[in-house]
Formats: structure tokens, sequence, C-alpha cells
């Protein structure tokens, strides 16, 4: 089956006006998407993970400026033709007519803030729906109640006429993945979907994303720092550092063969109960702040392999495979060969046996 | 939501009985009678005393005076217009101030409400500027300046409108003092709605809201006007009590008999029936409308209203 592409992002450049100045939240990000696949983007606080989101949405903060780059998103129109647009060319009238909740739509990080605390549930979920198709009432709420069981919601027909404060963590954050689905999206975009719940809660409400994707067959963006939750739902990531996409390729090859230096600190900060040392690893310093102009590779001061070059050139993607890509000078002919860090080598050694138990 | 208001409308008798407790308490403490006067004889006072039940003992004094203020019965004025019924004086001052007030506080809290929504959508922009400017005027400059300027500009050199409050054209002469006893409410629900508006238009729900792809007014009504609402309701509260009740200056420059100047009259000649009626219709205004507040919360906020219910579970 051939592979449809429906989100295609090349050189994306974002900055925000801020009163000490201009932050360049974004520096030149090429990202893709195809139907049904699911990409999770990686980085720290401040990488510019959420900016590309919210940038794909059309929800950029006021202050932003877009420097460069298109988002050009493919969607089904109520015709069943297939349309690209470039969602940095639309106004923003546009965007919220014909993309939003439409076609995108996106999980908040908070459950507990991201409902609006004077509405109830149902009408939450019905708005949307009425909005954009002008979807009688009776019609609207009886999907809504199919939608409330589709998320695991028991008793909806009571939940409908709930409001926000009257429901569990976990069951608002079902509640607005029930709102994101409404209109049945192609593309659901999830920033930090688990951060603000519960361990227990974290498995069910991806298992319960994970579901809905293959029923609707959609496409799912995660945005997040948990590489607990990129090995569960991903097919691909996206690691990104400083504004930048550093390393990308499939799940398999991001977590068995890493090869940008901060994948491997990445990979050695996560908990893991083999490990031997009782620290936690931590990648050493602070990510740069984007104020000023970086001259070089933004991770070079961080990184112990760094090398001579990497204070003046920053690094092009360079190609591994067909699917794996990573910005580091280390993957140049002439570079010295380095070996990944044997704390990584050890974990990835025990991840495979792992999974071939 | 029954709870509720059968809870609020309980705090509120209370808070009445307690009003009038005090108020009595006060009459009773106060030195001197109504009859000091070295002409009178000692039977003469003992009469009179005998004819106004004051020889009675104090808590049969106390229900007839429960009773009859209960009934909104507060007797005769002393001094101000002897032996005259307080009723009959009250009956056309409270329903004028009472209507100026109202009307000052509607112009004051659509004009506020507008002007806090504006700024706040256009936040940094020329607009937000401008009603802030207007905020930091509206609330310090003195409602009789305003008066005043109004005064000069509309009635005198323009003529639009009658120097003085008339009774043959009650609303077109009540225009000015409106606008005069609108501006501080003006000024202080614009700054409010401004900054709810700011602070709920920056919430997650509202980012969500958006990321549905709603917009316009819906998006400004429906949620974010809805959400930002309660605090408001708080401030417009006492401000409506305020006006209501009449405002004492701006009584005085458009002379319009109302409650302002007869509460500063009573005072000043001591007339102790009079100010005790001014006192306690004061207080029972400031409670109905704090009560009518509180049941606007529960109307607009559903966790208030909702809050009982829940426990009960």
């Amino acid at each position: 089956m051939a592979r449809e592409k429906i989100m295609e992002v090349r050189d994306l450049s974002i900055s925000f006006k801020t009163t000490t100045g201009i932050l360049n939240a974004i520096r030149g990000v090429d990202m893709d998407l195809y139907r049904g696949e699911t990409v999770a983007i990686v980085g720290e606080s401040g990488s510019g993970k959420s900016v590309t989101a919210k940038a794909m949405m059309g929800i950029l903060a006021s202050n932003s400026i877009v420097n460069s780059g298109t988002v050009k998103f493919t969607y089904n129109d109520n015709g069943g033709e297939s349309k690209t647009v470039d969602i940095l060319k639309m106004s923003k009238n546009e965007i919220r007519r014909d993309i939003n909740g439409k076609h995108i739509a996106m999980v908040f990080q908070d459950p507990m803030t991201s409902l609006d605390p004077t509405m109830t549930i149902g009408k939450q979920i019905t708005e949307s729906m009425i909005w954009h198709y002008k979807t009688p009432k009776a019609e609207a709420e009886a999907k809504a109640l199919e939608l409330l069981e589709l998320v695991g919601i028991t008793d909806p027909e009571k939940r409908m006429k709930n409001y926000p404060h009257q429901l569990s963590g976990g069951m608002r954050q079902r509640v607005v993945i029930a709102i994101a689905m409404a209109c049945d999206p192609d593309l659901l975009i999830c920033d930090e979907p688990t951060t603000a719940l519960d361990v227990t809660i974290q498995a069910r409400i991806l298992e319960l994303i994970k579901d809905i994707q293959v029923k609707k067959n959609i496409s799912v963006i995660y945005i997040t720092h948990d590489l607990g939750v990129v090995a569960k739902v991903a097919d691909y990531v996206d690691v990104m550092y400083a504004g930048k996409l550093v390393e990308k390729g499939t799940v398999d090859e991001i977590f068995y063969e890493p090869r940008h230096p901060y994948t491997w600190g990445l990979l050695s900060a996560m908990p893991d109960l083999d490990t031997r040392d009782d620290r936690l690893y931590t990648i050493p310093g602070s990510p740069p702040t984007l104020k000023n102009e970086i001259k070089g590779d933004a991770f070079a001061p961080r990184n112990k392999y760094a090398l001579n070059i990497d204070t003046r050139i920053d690094p092009p993607m360079f190609k591994i495979s067909d699917t794996h890509y990573a910005a580091t000078w280390l993957l140049d002919d002439r570079a010295p060969t380095h070996d990944m860090p044997p704390e990584i080598k050890g974990r990835i050694e025990r991840m495979l046996k792992e999974e071939n138990k | 939501m029954k709870k509720y208001i059968a809870e609020r409308l309980g705090t509120a008798l209370v808070t009445i009985l307690v009003i009038i407790f005090v108020l009595f308490a006060m009459m009773q403490l106060m030195p001197g009678s109504p009859f000091n006067d070295e002409k009178l004889s000692r039977e003469l006072i003992e009469k009179l005393n005998e004819k106004y039940g004051l020889n009675q003992p104090i808590y049969v004094q106390f229900f007839k005076y429960v009773k009859n203020i209960a009934k909104f019965d507060f007797g005769i004025s002393y001094v101000i217009n002897k032996n005259i019924s307080i009723n009959l004086m009250l009956k056309t001052r409270v329903p004028t101030s009472m209507r100026i007030g109202l009307q000052a506080v509607s112009v004051g809290a659509v004009i506020g409400l507008l002007l806090g929504i504006i700024a706040a959508l256009k936040h940094n922009t020329f607009w937000d500027n401008l009603t802030t400017v207007i905020s930091v005027l509206g609330v310090s400059v003195p409602s009789y300046v305003f008066a005043l300027l109004m005064l000069y500009f509309f009635a005198y050199r323009l003529g639009w409108f009658p120097l003085l409050y008339t009774k043959t054209e009650p609303f077109r002469s009540s225009l000015l003092p409106t606008f005069a006893l609108s501006m501080f409410t003006i000024a202080s629900i614009a700054r409010f709605t401004r900054t709810e508006m700011l602070e709920v238009l920056d919430s997650d729900y509202m980012l969500l809201v958006e990321s549905k792809g709603i917009s316009g007014p819906a998006l400004i009504f429906r949620h974010a006007l809805r959400n930002a609402l309660i605090p408001i309701v708080t401030v417009l509260g006492p401000l409506v009590v305020g006006l209501m009740t009449g405002s004492l200056v701006v009584e005085k420059i458009f002379s319009i008999p109302g409650m302002g100047a007869l509460m500063t009259a009573a005072i000043q000649a001591n007339d102790y029936n009079v100010t005790i009626a001014m006192t306690y219709i004061y207080s029972v205004m400031y409670i109905i409308i704090m009560l009518v507040v509180d049941l606007l919360y529960g109307v607009i906020d559903p966790r208030i209203r909702l809050a009982k219910e829940d426990s009960g579970e």
C-alpha cells in the first residue's frame, strides 16, 4: 500500500518577540508524516517541539514571527477530494474554519486546565460538530455519546451533563480526546498527553489513543520528553535540540542504533531497573539560550565527543539509512570513529534481550 | 442549587437580624432621650414616655421595634419634618435615587464590559492603551468633576440637557447625573474585565477551544466572557449599592431630591429615626444585592452551583 503523505514541514523557522529580545525558537525543521503513522517529537523543554506542533495547528502565540518554511497539509475535503494547503500561508480565520478541529485536532498536556469549567462535557464535545458541520443537535449528541464510549467513559449519558470539575484527571483527558475526535480529524497532535497524569492512568491513555488511531486510521504526532512513551507508541522519532532536528529515524533505529551524542545522552538519562549505577545519568550543562545567534553545533558545549569543527560549522543531516538521519559531524568520513558510550551499549543489549524473551 | 439558594437566603436573613439588633442597641446606648427639654415637667415627660411606649421594659420595646422595622415602618421624624412619617419622606426619594443609580450602573457595566473586552482582544495596541487611560481617569477623577464638566458643556454651553433635575422631565434631566455617576463604574469594570479576559484568553481551555476551530463571538462570549464574568460580578455588586443609595455630591450638584441628601441632613440634625431608617434601608439593599450576586455566581459557575451536591455523593 502506498504511503499517503499528509504533513510535510520544510525549513520551518520561527522566532518570538519577547521583552528581552528576539528568541529563535525553531531554526529550520523538516518533518514528514504519513497517514495512519505515528511520529514522536522528543526533546527537552524549550527545544521547540511544542512550537512546531502549534505551527501545524495555526495556534502560535501572537508574538511569534514565522521567518521561513512551509507546512504542507493534505486532507480530504467534504467532497472527498484530496487537498493540499500550506498552513503558514493561510489566514487565522481560514485555519479556524477549514483545519482546526475538522482535520487537525489537539490533545493538550494538562487535562485539569484544558476544559472550559463553565460548560458541560456534552456541549464541549458537540460544539465543534455543530460549529463546523451544522450537525443537528440530537445527532451531535448521539455521536458524543458514542465518542464517550469510545474513549472508555462509563455511564456516558450521565457524564454528558457533568461539568469538568466533577471528573477525575484521567477522565478529563479521555474527554479531551473525545473532543478532539468529534469531527473525525486526519491528524491528532498530542502535546505531552500523559505528563500530568498518574502513572497508572498514563498507560491506559496511550493504549486508548493507539486504539483510536487504528480504528479511525488517523496519523498521530506525539510531543514528549518521555522516551518510555515514545517506545510504546511511535513508529518514527524526531529528536529535537535547541530548535533543530538532530536525529530522526524509526523507533528501532533511534533506540537501538542511535548516532547523535544528544540521543545517546537522552537514552542514558532514561531510568532503568538494571543500571548498576545508583545515580541517574544526566546530560551535563543546560540547553543554550536561543536569544543569541548560535555558531556551529548548538549541542557542542555539552558534548564530550564534540569536534573542533562543531564550534564553527553547524553539521548537516547525514544519511544513515533511508529512514535514519542524524546531524552530527561524527558521521563525516573524516571524523574519528566513535563507538556509542559503553553504558548505552549495555542498555541496548539488555533491551534487545528483553525484546527477544 | 436549591440548597445553595436556601443557604444564601438564610445568611441574608441572619445578617438583617443582626443589623436590626445593632441599630436598636446603638439607640439605647445613646445618651438622653427625645424629650430632653428643661421646660418639660417630670409628669409631662412621664406622660410622653407612656404615650410613646418608652417606659415599657426594654424587651417589649425591642419586639415592638422589630415588628415595626420588619414592616418598614420607621415612625416619625423628630427634627427635619416634625411629626411627619418617615415613610412619607422616603416615598419619592428612594425611587429617585434607585432609578438614577440603576441607570448609572447599567450604563457603566455595559460600556465597561465592552471597553474591557476590546482592550483584552487588542492587547498592547492603541485601543488597549486608551482603555487604560480611561480607567485611570475614571477611577481617580471624582464624579463631581465629571458632573461639573458635563454641566458646563452639555447643559450650559450646548443646552442639550436641563441644568438641574426636574420632576417634569425626570428622564432627560437624569441623564447627566447618570453619566457622571457611571464614570467610576465604567472605569473599574473596564479594568477588571480587561485583566480577567486577558487571563482567561491565555488559559489552556481557550487554546483547546481555538484548536476546535471556534472563533469570533462564540469564542469571546460563550467561552471567554462567561469565565471572566465571575470576578467581575463580585466587583459590580457593591458598586450597584453605592450608586443606588444615592451620591451625596452629585445629588447636590443637580439638586436631585434623593437619599444622599436626606442622609446627611439627618445626621447633621441628630434626627435619630431618620438616620436609623436610612441605615437600615442601606443595609437591606446591600444584603439583597449581595444575595443576587451570590445567586449569579451559582448561575455562572457550575462549580459553585454543584458544590453541595458533589460533597453529598
